[in-house]
């Protein structure tokens, strides 16, 4: 299915997010998601289906002030 | 200074933003000997790349406060709060709602509502708000327990540009941290902040941006230490006229 990942387009055969997620190679332990603008906690990952279109934000640790 | 129950020593707070490497950054730090550093949330590249850095900054044992730069509504705020949570185990949130991309000043209505649903969510909101005085009622209504008004706009360096509401806000909330948070660009401006009775202050830009940002953090760290005991040991008032301060008692008449 296609999904958007940080605005740009993938296609992933993982029907979770945490499938989508190791698929895409994002397998740091230090991100968190949203998944269409609504935080997924790392618990729910697992069971958090995805469906065509939807959009996934992957944020990590940065420098700010 | 007790923030949200735990003991702070430093009264400097220190941003980790644009310094020319990490290696700089941490020597800054050091320096600066502060407890509490401010990190944010962006786009993770797939492999990973944020990760290298957060692990550099655990070492420091400094407490970590994540902010919201860069979100412009309340909900986004919000969603970046719980995400920030989860990523560095914090409840400790530096609340920034932006309401004008020119000025970067906040929104403060957006602030208000967002600081209500995290503070009931368990957050520990460190909200990031200008200088009036209904605004941080509201704030503390919502369950903040810490204002930090800006000093001049963010990465400004002016100083304090209203030192006056910055009084006020001290004789108003007299029981409440205050943390001058944006807008500092010399250790001049942050001993006046700390002479005004603020709790502290927050920085990053000056520090991370000088020819020498270690240097820069030692400066500050300095600065604020001399505002700070200033400030405890109460100030004379400006006069209008010449007192003299050698006595006049005692004075010889030689013409």
């Amino acid at each position: 299915m296609k999904i958007t990942v940080n605005a740009k387009p993938h296609e992933v055969a993982g029907v979770t997010l945490s499938a989508a997620l190791s698929e895409l190679d994002f397998d740091s332990p230090t991100i968190a998601t949203t998944v269409n603008g609504s935080f997924v906690p790392r618990s729910e990952r697992m069971d958090m289906a995805l469906k065509d279109g939807d959009r996934l934000e992957v944020l990590s640790p940065m420098q700010g002030g | 200074m007790l923030l949200y129950g735990t003991e702070i020593t430093s009264r400097l707070l220190l941003g980790t933003a644009q310094y020319p490497s990490l290696a700089i950054l941490m020597e800054a730090i050091r320096n600066s000997g502060t407890e509490i550093v401010t990190v944010s949330l962006r786009r993770e590249t797939a492999g990973g790349s944020g990760a290298g850095f957060f692990d550099m900054l655990r070492q420091t044992a400094c407490h970590i406060l994540p902010n919201t730069a860069g979100c412009h509504t309340a909900e986004e705020a919000v969603t970046t709060a719980r995400m920030a949570r989860e990523l560095f185990a914090t409840d400790w949130i530096k609340l920034e709602v932006i309401g004008h991309s020119d000025t970067l000043q906040p929104d403060v209505f957006a602030l208000v509502q967002a600081a209500r649903v995290l503070s009931d969510d368990g957050f520990k909101v460190f909200p990031y708000t200008t200088d009036d005085l209904i605004v941080g009622e509201r704030l503390l209504e919502a369950g903040c327990d810490v204002l930090m008004p800006w000093g001049a706009p963010i990465g400004s360096g002016q100083g304090l540009r209203n030192p006056d509401a910055l009084r006020t806000m001290r004789a108003h909330f007299p029981d409440t941290p205050l943390i001058v948070d944006a807008g500092i660009g010399r250790p001049s401006h942050a001993v006046q902040a700390m002479e005004l009775g603020m709790d502290a202050v927050l920085l990053n830009t000056a520090v991370a941006k000088a020819r020498d940002p270690k240097g820069m953090a030692s400066a500050m760290a300095l600065a604020i230490q001399a505002g700070r005991a200033g400030f405890a040991a109460n100030p004379i008032e400006p006069r209008d006229m010449a007192v003299p301060s050698t006595p006049i008692l005692g004075l010889a008449e030689l013409s």
